[in-house]
């Protein structure tokens, strides 16, 4: 029996981190970008409250990403996050200022609009930070030996800009159709619509990504469109178009649950062809998850330590969200 | 001027994990009160301890998402400031780090919802248990945590080949030769830093004559907890100093200012430790106590700070006073626990309001004396990042000053908004108090219908 690849397993484990994280936290970073758009202040609090007790969690899969891939692949981590400094710090900084508009905007009377503008302006900035580093991961840094060796402003690309908006538009599409499960009346309604708009986004960023990478990059391109690839990796892009037009026949008739779960299905299969394009590289070409991966022992170590206690993880964070199921009152949780 | 990356790098990264800290310094132990009212609530079905815990779970919570925000930022400025840190250690830290966040992290996030909203939508028993999981997460954290820091101190378990850590052990990387005085010492912190803030917030109420029965429990529970523990801090720490003693003795030397390697040190009370004459000027101290102290002999060998090149030594006046301002206040908290105890049995403490006031006084003492311990050990241990291995300086990232300055700048501004977002509204929950019973016969866990209890945000 061949030995099992650590690194790959690793890999496999890291992304679904990250696509937990994406998920989950995109739907309640999603609320918060469409804050503003609610029409009062018992809507905003019916937003927030439809997320508060699951939010804490959900950005825990964001530690696992950062905490995982200093610890399964020190190399990469060490290498690319000084080539995203300063979208990473605004990130951070964004986070701070949303996650505490949790427990802030419910204790403040005078200043509630104060935290309602930090939760909007948090989510939104922290969104769009982590569409930049999409971007840069998809373009690449400058490496050289294992280290980085660009500039502070390396990742400011017309790309990456892009990445960063298209990821707004996906969180908000997540925080949409979410609120359409939690919510019902006025707020259902409007939730509907911006379902719809940030559908309509989201399909166009798709679509352009899907044509930027390959034209932009050629090892992409080839991936993607030699022959021999094209049987496996074609139903990709097709199932993408199908599930989106599943979504937009969902909203048009008013599914409750169909549009979240078909937006997550996007997300994933948006999330499964950047994983096309990118593999095997854990630092965009230029070092594979095998040049950055931790020595064996520590993987085995955190690999078993995963299998052991991720499905508990899974189990009571299934169970929090079955507590806290169904519409969100309007008066919270008490 | 120049500016200096590593420096800089090094300031943000303390002035990040100082703020940091400050909120598990006090979530640790509140969480550990929060299980103790529960289960008092449960076991004799009396109310005031359920008011008691609804209202110190408003200033957990409020602690605990300034603890997890904060925190989120440490597991990213790893890598975005000290990448050399980050790929030379990956292999040893790494896992602890992983573990840290799989069976921490996601337990107290599981569950944190559940006790803070779940009150009327699962059992007691079940509420209770989540509580449980909150504060034992707290713990998890902790001691995996402070394992790869105290490595960082002490490290064992691992082999180097070309500047890279290798574990070879890791129960010996887990249990290096620090860790379990440091885990002790910090839990300890932990817990007498709640109490203290229980404390003072009960002697508050107390001299304001208001929320009677919530400020007699708070008082009783506060000062017996920090009656037995900061005694047994003291006898913590000073085997903590033993064990820096071992094996990092030139902290020591800083700790006391000591520069020539001497036979019955002095302990100094005062001092200004000078690193250009290697001297102190205005030094006042007491003759071979610290060796008695340090080897537990009068004529005992403490090593000073010219044993070693000065390129190797830490700053000595920041170790010097961090170290002298933790032990004062531990100090001060052991007599104004015996005090306040010595009162509360002879069932007069509401009557002594000088003591009542210095309570009041001392509510923030445990965080002050858990940031100077930190500061001890943090900057004692400098020039190194790993002891004696790996230095500062080859730790940082190849970030631009400039880059760091800013957002140095960025995260000053934004934490100065947070911490007085915090002491506002944790001021206004304390003025506010416990939510006084609207009628008699409510049943337990039915919450209230008050609007001031209707949303979450006021748990």
């Amino acid at each position: 029996m061949p030995a099992l690849d650590l690194p790959l397993v690793a890999a496999l484990v890291l992304a679904f981190a990250v696509l937990m994280y994406v998920s989950l936290d995109g739907f309640d970073l999603g609320l918060g970008i469409l804050f503003p758009l609610a029409g009062d202040d018992a809507e905003r609090d019916r937003m927030m409250n439809s997320v508060a007790p699951v939010w804490d969690g959900n950005e825990t899969w964001l530690v696992l990403g950062g905490g995982g891939l200093f610890a399964a692949f020190p190399g990469a981590y060490a290498a690319l996050l000084p080539a995203v400094y300063l979208p990473i710090m605004v990130m951070l900084v964004a986070l701070v200022f949303r996650g505490v508009a949790f427990e802030l905007r419910f204790k403040a009377e005078r200043s509630k609009a104060v935290w309602d503008r930090a939760f909007w302006a948090g989510s939104t900035l922290a969104t769009f930070a982590q569409g930049v580093v999409l971007g840069v991961f998809i373009q690449g840094v400058n490496i050289s030996g294992h280290d980085f060796a660009g500039g502070a402003f390396d990742w400011l690309t017309p790309f990456s800009l892009m990445t960063g908006v298209a990821l707004v538009a996906g969180y908000a599409l997540l925080g949409a159709t979410w609120l359409i499960m939690k919510a019902n009346g006025p707020l259902q309604e409007r939730a509907f619509v911006w379902a719809r708009l940030s559908l309509f986004a989201v399909g166009g960023f798709v679509a352009v990504v899907s044509l930027w990478t390959p034209l932009a990059s050629e090892a992409i391109a080839r991936r993607w469109f030699s022959w021999s690839h094209l049987p496996w990796l074609a139903p990709i892009p097709l199932a993408t178009g199908l599930l989106g037009l599943y979504v937009v026949r969902a909203l048009a008739r008013k599914q409750e649950h169909g549009p979240f779960l078909g937006s997550l299905g996007l997300f994933f299969l948006s999330y499964v062809g950047l994983g096309v394009s990118l593999f095997p590289y854990a630092v965009p070409r230029a070092l594979t998850i095998w040049d950055t991966a931790a020595a064996p022992e520590s993987l085995k170590l955190i690999l078993i330590g995963v299998a052991v206690t991720v499905p508990a993880i899974l189990a009571y964070t299934a169970y929090n969200y079955w507590v806290f199921r169904g519409k969100t009152g309007a008066t919270g949780y008490h | 001027m120049e500016l200096d990356p590593v420096l800089l790098a090094r300031l943000q990264f303390a002035f990040t994990i100082s703020f940091h800290i400050l909120f598990p310094a006090l979530t640790i132990g509140l969480s550990g009160f929060l299980l103790l009212l529960e289960v008092l609530w449960l076991k004799t079905g009396d109310e005031a301890f359920h008011r008691l815990a609804r209202f110190w779970m408003k200033i957990f919570a409020l602690g605990f998402g300034m603890g997890v925000v904060s925190g989120v930022v440490l597991s990213y400025q790893l890598g975005t400031n000290f990448s050399g840190f980050a790929r030379a250690t990956g292999n040893v830290l790494g896992p602890l780090l992983a573990y840290e966040v799989l069976t921490a992290f996601f337990l107290e996030a599981g569950f944190l919802g559940i006790m803070l909203f779940g009150w009327d939508r699962v059992g007691r028993g079940l509420h209770l248990f989540a509580t449980a999981c909150v504060a034992v997460g707290t713990m998890i954290s902790a001691f995996w945590i402070l394992a790869a820091n105290s490595w960082m101190q002490t490290p064992s378990g691992y082999a180097l080949v070309n500047g890279t850590f290798f574990a070879t052990d890791f129960w010996a990387v887990v249990f290096n030769p620090s860790f379990p005085y440091r885990f002790v010492h910090t839990i300890l912190a932990s817990y007498l830093t709640a109490a203290f803030v229980v404390i003072a917030v009960s002697a508050w109420w107390t001299l304001r004559g208001e929320h009677k029965a919530a400020a007699r429990h708070g008082l009783a529970f506060g000062l017996g907890l920090a009656a037995i523990l900061a005694p047994l801090q003291i006898y913590a720490g000073d085997l903590h100093g033993l064990n820096v003693r071992e094996h990092q003795p030139l902290k020591v030397a800083a700790m006391e200012g000591l520069w020539e390697t001497t036979r019955g040190a002095p302990l100094l009370l005062f001092a200004l430790p000078d690193p250009k004459t290697e001297s102190n000027r205005f030094e006042i101290g007491v003759p071979k106590l610290a060796s008695l102290i340090l080897t537990h002999d009068w004529d005992g060998e403490v090593i000073g700070l010219k044993s070693a090149p000065p390129e190797n030594r830490p700053p000595v006046m920041q170790v010097f006073w961090s170290f002298r301002v933790m032990v004062g206040i531990g100090f001060a908290m052991l007599c104004l626990a015996w005090a306040g105890a010595l009162f509360l049995l002879r069932r007069s403490l509401e009557r002594q309001t000088w003591l009542l006031r210095l309570l009041v006084w001392a509510g923030p003492s445990g965080f002050v004396a858990t940031l100077a311990g930190w500061y001890v050990a943090e900057i004692g241990r400098q020039p190194w990042v790993v002891y004696g291995i790996l230095r500062t300086a080859d730790a940082v990232s190849p970030v631009p000053a400039g880059s760091i300055l800013t957002t140095l700048l960025l995260f000053i501004a934004a934490y100065t908004v947070l911490l007085g977002a915090f002491l506002y509204y944790g001021a206004k929950l304390v003025r506010h108090g416990p939510d006084v019973p609207e009628v008699a016969s409510v049943p337990p866990g039915a919450g209230s219908n008050r609007p001031l209890a209707a949303t979450p945000g006021n748990l």
